[in-house]
Parts: structure tokens; sequence; C-alpha cells
């Protein structure tokens, strides 16, 4: 009888919770429909083509890892390991690289904004805009044959799970285990494929609510807010390694970014 | 300078679909910051004026217009255009596909 009550009671329940699920899924399809990432994707275009810096020269001929000024597809194998560099990069510090080189600019110029407002979008935003949007359609590949990607992947997925802070939390504490939500978003566990497919295939990705376009370091970042850690440096091996555990658990995804947010 | 507007005008069951991205501040009273919006905007169809619209600060930044005008056929010149509180304008052309 007790049973018999409750089902009763949690049927309209389900129900409702189901509808919301709905409706929240049809709001995002409308704002995918028209998404003004579109419109960062086209200012980015221009600063990558816009001699900047002392050796007034244009990112055209930055190496994203399929050779110089080859952006279309690029982004799908990142992070990997550059030989020029000897690191693993993702796409944001290796826009710092090449503005660093080909453009001759200081670090310090490079990373002067590295977080725009809505009043004032950065340069890193746009440009990540442009080219992560040359990558749409592409199955996410990010490498992991050098012995430096898995020892980043492996330092990632360590990072992922390390839990630690005022809260004592780890990403997993979140991302780990399904039907996780904060307010009315749903978490994807990320160390599953079909999570983070769904959710690393639509970083970085434009907010309706604060009108920017937000770069996977930022979102990277903020996630580190929120667990109350202190504040991890932007494009950091921490934070590359991060990215680089989520981009090859996501592998073989189609990438539909940049993606928009509520 | 006005940031870029996108647009996409396809034709379909009789009608021709216009899709627009603006990019501007809309910046409302409640902000405190200098009213700044866009207020008329203006559809052409092949240089004739199809669509007259007057918005309020009430839209968000960088907004999305969809508009539907009937018939129409491919090839058929669509222009958007946008005038703000401060006399600032853009417009964007392109052709129906």
């Amino acid at each position: 009888m007790k049973r018999l009550v409750f089902l009763l009671v949690a049927l309209p329940l389900c129900a409702a919770a189901q509808d919301a699920k709905k409706a929240i899924e049809k709001y995002q399809q409308m704002l995918s429909e028209g998404s003004p990432a579109e419109l960062w994707e086209l200012e980015g275009e221009t600063l990558w083509k816009k001699p900047q810096g002392p050796k007034n020269a244009s990112l055209e001929k930055c190496d994203l890892g399929l050779g110089a000024g080859k952006v279309e597809g690029a982004y799908a194998r990142l992070p990997r390991w550059f030989k020029d560099t000897d690191k693993v990069q993702d796409l944001e510090s290796r826009l710092l690289t090449c503005m660093t080189g080909l453009q001759g600019r200081s670090l310090k110029d490079a990373t002067a904004r590295l977080f725009g407002n809505a009043d004032r979008p950065s340069e890193m935003e746009y440009l990540v805009a442009y080219i992560v949007g040359q990558s749409r359609g592409h199955k996410m590949a990010a490498p992991v044959g050098h012995a430096k990607e898995r020892a980043s992947y492996e330092l990632g997925k360590k990072i992922f799970f390390y839990r630690a802070g005022a809260w004592d939390f780890s990403c997993a504490s979140c991302h780990g285990e399904a039907d996780k939500r904060i307010r009315m978003q749903d978490l994807p566990v990320l160390s599953e494929p079909a999570g983070a497919q769904k959710a690393y295939t639509s970083w970085p990705a434009y907010r309706v609510s604060n009108s920017q376009l937000k770069t996977m370091q930022w979102r990277i970042n903020d996630c580190y807010r929120q667990m109350r850690f202190p504040e991890p440096e932007f494009a950091s091996e921490a934070t590359i390694a991060l990215t680089h555990y989520l981009a090859v658990t996501a592998a073989g995804a189609p990438y539909r970014g940049p993606g928009t947010k509520r | 300078m006005a940031g870029p507007m996108k647009m996409r005008a396809t034709l379909g069951g009789g009608f021709t679909d216009v899709r627009v991205l603006m990019t501007h501040p809309m910046t409302t009273a409640q902000s405190g910051q200098p009213l700044h919006f866009i207020q008329n905007i203006t559809v052409k169809q092949n240089g004739k004026t199809v669509i007259e619209a007057q918005i309020s600060q009430a839209v968000s930044r960088n907004p999305v217009f969809t508009f539907r005008i009937q018939g129409g056929a491919k090839g058929d010149k669509i222009e958007v255009s946008w005038l703000d509180n401060k006399g600032e304008t853009n417009s964007i052309e392109t052709a129906v596909a």
C-alpha cells in the first residue's frame, strides 16, 4: 500500500521533470539556430588575418598542428604535442606561442586580457571562436601517440579525480556520476565517453546570460572557482592536461561548437 | 564602429525566411550607462522595403531576428539595416539561396 501511494505521488512529479527537460532542450535548440557565436567567428577571422605586434605579422602562418596556416579541422586534433615547443599545447596556449613567435609580442602583451567582458570581448575569445568553428563536423581526435601526450592525458585524469580545496572537491564530485545537476543544469559525466562527447563538443560556447563567448580555458578556470580552489594559471600544464583528458575521452564525436549556452 | 552582422536567406514553402544576427550592446536604462539600443530595422527585397520594424530596449544584446516574407525567388537581393538611438547604423546584403 505504501508503495502504491508513493507511485501515485511520484508519477506526476516525473512527468513535470520530463516536461521541464523537454522545454530546456527546445530552448537550447532555439538558441543554437541563431547563435551570436557566429558573430565572434567573423570577428575572429578578421583578427586572425590582421597584422599585429612588433613584426607586424598576422597569425595566418600559425601552426595549429596540421601545418602552418591550416585551420580547418585543427581544433578537433588538439591538445597535442608540438615539436617546436616540445610541449603538449591546447588551442589557447598554442595561440600564445604564435602571438609571441610570429608577431613578436611579449607574453605580457599577449596575455594582458585573456577573459573579456560583454562590452569588450578579448582577442583570445574572438580567435578561439573562429578557429573552433573551422572544426565543425570534424571528429574529435586528440592524439595520445607521443610519450608527452600520454603523460599529459594521465596527468589530466589524475587532476580530474584529485580532491582538494576548501570543500574537498574534485572535478569528479560533480562530473563523476550520473543525474547530478546545478539548479536546472544537468551535469555531464565527463569521465565517460558519452558525457564527455556531449559536453566537450559544445565548448567553447556563447553564454546568452552574459552575452559572452567563453573559452575552454575559462570553463576550467571557472570550475576551479566554483570548487573554491586557488585560481589556476591560464594555459598552464595542469589546465592543458585536464583539457587533454576531456578531449581524449570525447574522441570520435563530431565537433558541434562553438556552442550556445543559457 | 559597428561590429559584424551575419545573415541567411532561404526559400521554402512559398516563403523567404531571413535570419539575421547583429552585434549591438543594446544598453538599457537599467544598466546605469547611457541608453544605446537599436530603434529601427528595415528589410528590403530587391531594393523595395518589405518590413519596417521599431524595436525597444527590451531586446537582448547581439540580437537575432527572423523574418518571413511571402513569395520571393532564388537570387533575390535581401538587405537588412538597423539604426540605433545614437544615429549609428549598419547593414548587410545577401542573395536568397
